[in-house]
């Protein structure tokens, strides 16, 4: 019997023929990140455990970006443990401040993640390397220590929800809007425990960026991955960032699948989520006059740089509404220098929009832009829960860079024809 | 192992910003982070809450992030089980890895209250609702995941494992 990508992977990794649903399997991990709050507990564990050494040095990934630059004392302290830990097991992958970059938006970029690879990741986003062809997934602290010292996880192996996008999007719908949709059809537990495949004509034509923005929000629907076969896009992508081998699996043609939901996109608005939850989505023509204090353009969701420059298009030439702050987060050093490159720093900070470097900080309400009671961000991350960039009575909208730009310029959530026309 | 303690009952997608705000991360120590639990969905949680009382909630409970602060501070709150319709699938795991007990059965998370007297035998899957006078029976976790539990979580139950 055929079997999925996901499927594939994991058997690949577990050294059987076959998998299915169900089985429980002992799988070899390629990749295993931790960040500056997820990996001191590993760390402390792994210590704890009497471990000498890890597995393999060049596996292990360390990125301080969440509450990185330091924002207090105690997060300097974690982010030393981080650094000191990095360097006495001499982790070829520790990116300090200045070398670094949002994770997820960094991995990628850097070539650490490939097609075919499983990833593992204390950090429930590490799901967007599926947009590579990979298997990658969420996991826990004490997950990632046991992984530090034997380069092994267990998996249940998931079943597979095909998501089949067809049709002909409109300008400023995104792969944020699609993956907007499919949450707001779905739910936040839509997909839990499943394996979200996303694949139609619509993800052919999608470029990698937009591609790693829908499968970085696959857990937001609960899914244990989301996945894009590799094609094209892929190789051109990974051309000239992959240091080493990989493989392009395909799903099988009679490969078996839990459900499949079929999305005609052609009539899709950009979508905006209400708050608390990224499912309460609805295209912005209906989302009604809600004034707005805070835009925050990056994460990584959207921080990438084809996203600086969809927002760029808009805020050309044009001032950001006095009752609004714009903020504006490239999520990595190199995303940074391309947008200096580009022109585009010049197009935000004349806008009256302030950049900054690339850290985490407001999407998880960490420091450099939290939100006071009462205030309104529309936002490019991806979660709005409650008290997430602030106080608890704070709302956050979730849309697209181009939402965003237009809200920001407008003074209230607004759509992006408003301003520059379709 | 048999549990007892008053219900603190949640409804569906309880997320683990509600559970521990990511502003409380800047710390891994149960002590500290056992004190800001539930924070942003029941400010009175931690100043209610007594040693064994049980979370009852409805689906989807530990939604979001994979922080295992979430199981940590909890446990460190003094709530002795959780009990809920069903899990976010990173929680399941990390709360199974840092020894707190948790249960899925929808029934009982329906018909419970707000401070409510429950009794888990874990070992079997029996939770009792005495204030109710009502019995339930969910599906006890397998002998070696009781036995993490016991030991407190994945890391010490390997450690207990390897000194036997
Ligand atoms: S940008 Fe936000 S969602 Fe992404 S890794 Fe950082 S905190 Fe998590």
């Amino acid at each position: 019997m055929g079997m999925t990508i996901t499927e594939k992977i994991l058997a690949a990794h577990s050294g059987a023929k076959n998998v299915c649903p169900g089985d429980i399997i002992n799988c070899r991990v390629d990749i295993l990140l931790g960040n500056d709050i997820t990996a001191p507990i590993s760390i402390e564990l792994f210590e704890k455990a009497g471990a000498k050494r890890v597995f393999n040095k060049e596996k292990i990934v360390f990125v301080p970006d969440h509450f990185a630059p330091n924002k207090d004392i105690q997060s300097a302290e974690q982010c030393k443990r981080l650094r000191e830990f990095s360097r006495k097991h001499k982790i070829i992958n520790y990116f300090e401040v200045g070398r670094m970059g949002i994770e997820h938006a960094l991995l990628p970029e850097m070539g650490i993640v490939l097609p075919g690879d499983l990833i593992i990741g204390a950090d429930s986003h590490t799901c967007t390397y599926g947009a590579l062809g990979a298997f990658s997934t969420g996991i826990g602290s004490t997950d990632l220590a046991a992984a530090m010292i034997n380069g092994k996880i267990w998996f249940k192996v998931p079943s597979t929800i095909k998501i089949n996008l067809y049709g002909k999007l409109n300008r400023w719908v995104s792969g944020k809007d699609l993956i907007l949709y499919i949450i707001g059809k779905i739910g936040v537990d839509g997909a839990n425990y499943r394996s979200m495949e996303f694949c139609g004509e619509v993800i052919k034509n999608l470029n990698m960026d937009n591609r790693l923005t829908i499968c970085n929000m696959a857990i937001e629907a609960g899914a244990k991955n989301g996945i894009i076969e590799p094609d094209k896009e892929t190789l051109n992508y990974i051309k000239k960032k992959a240091r080493r081998k990989y493989k392009m699996y395909k799903s099988d043609s009679d490969a078996k699948y839990e459900e499949i939901l079929e999305f005609n996109c052609s009539r899709l608005e950009p979508q905006v989520s209400l708050p608390h939850s990224p499912e309460n989505a609805q295209p912005v023509s209906e989302v009604g006059n809600i004034k707005i204090d805070q835009v925050v353009i990056g994460s990584c969701t959207n921080g990438r740089i084809t996203d600086l420059i969809e927002a760029a298009k808009i805020l050309k030439g044009k001032k950001v509404n006095p009752n609004v702050r714009l903020l504006v987060f490239p999520a990595t050093q190199a995303v940074y220098k391309e947008a200096l490159k580009k022109g585009l720093i010049d197009i935000f900070i004349d806008a009256e929009g302030v950049v900054s470097t690339p850290t985490c900080g407001p999407c998880l309400g960490g420091h450099m832009g939290v939100l006071a009671e009462g205030e309104r961000a529309v936002a490019t991350t991806n979660r709005n829960f409650v008290g997430r960039m602030g106080h608890t009575k704070s709302e956050i909208y979730l849309a697209s860079p181009a939402v965003a730009a237009a809200s920001a310029i407008m003074g209230r959530i607004a759509s992006p024809e408003e301003v520059v026309g379709k | 192992m048999k549990l007892r303690g008053n219900v603190f009952k949640y409804g569906d997608n309880i997320n683990t910003d509600e559970i521990i705000p990511a502003r409380y991360l800047n710390t891994s120590d149960p002590k500290i982070l056992g004190k800001y639990c539930m924070e942003d969905i029941d400010r009175d949680f931690t100043k209610k809450v007594r040693h064994g009382d049980i979370i009852v909630a409805g689906r989807n409970f530990g939604c979001g992030s994979s922080r295992e602060h979430a199981p940590i501070a909890i446990k460190a709150a003094g709530v002795s089980c959780v009990i809920a319709k069903s899990y976010a699938r990173i929680f399941y795991r990390n709360s199974i890895n840092t020894g707190l007990p948790i249960l899925e059965c929808s029934e009982a998370a329906d018909e419970a209250e707000m401070a409510d007297k429950f009794e888990v035998d874990l070992d079997r899957g029996i939770i009792k609702n005495l204030t109710k006078c009502k019995t339930y029976k969910s599906q006890p976790f397998p002998k070696f995941v009781q036995g993490i539990i016991r030991a407190g979580g994945l890391m010490k139950w390997v450690k207990a494992g390897e000194r036997e």
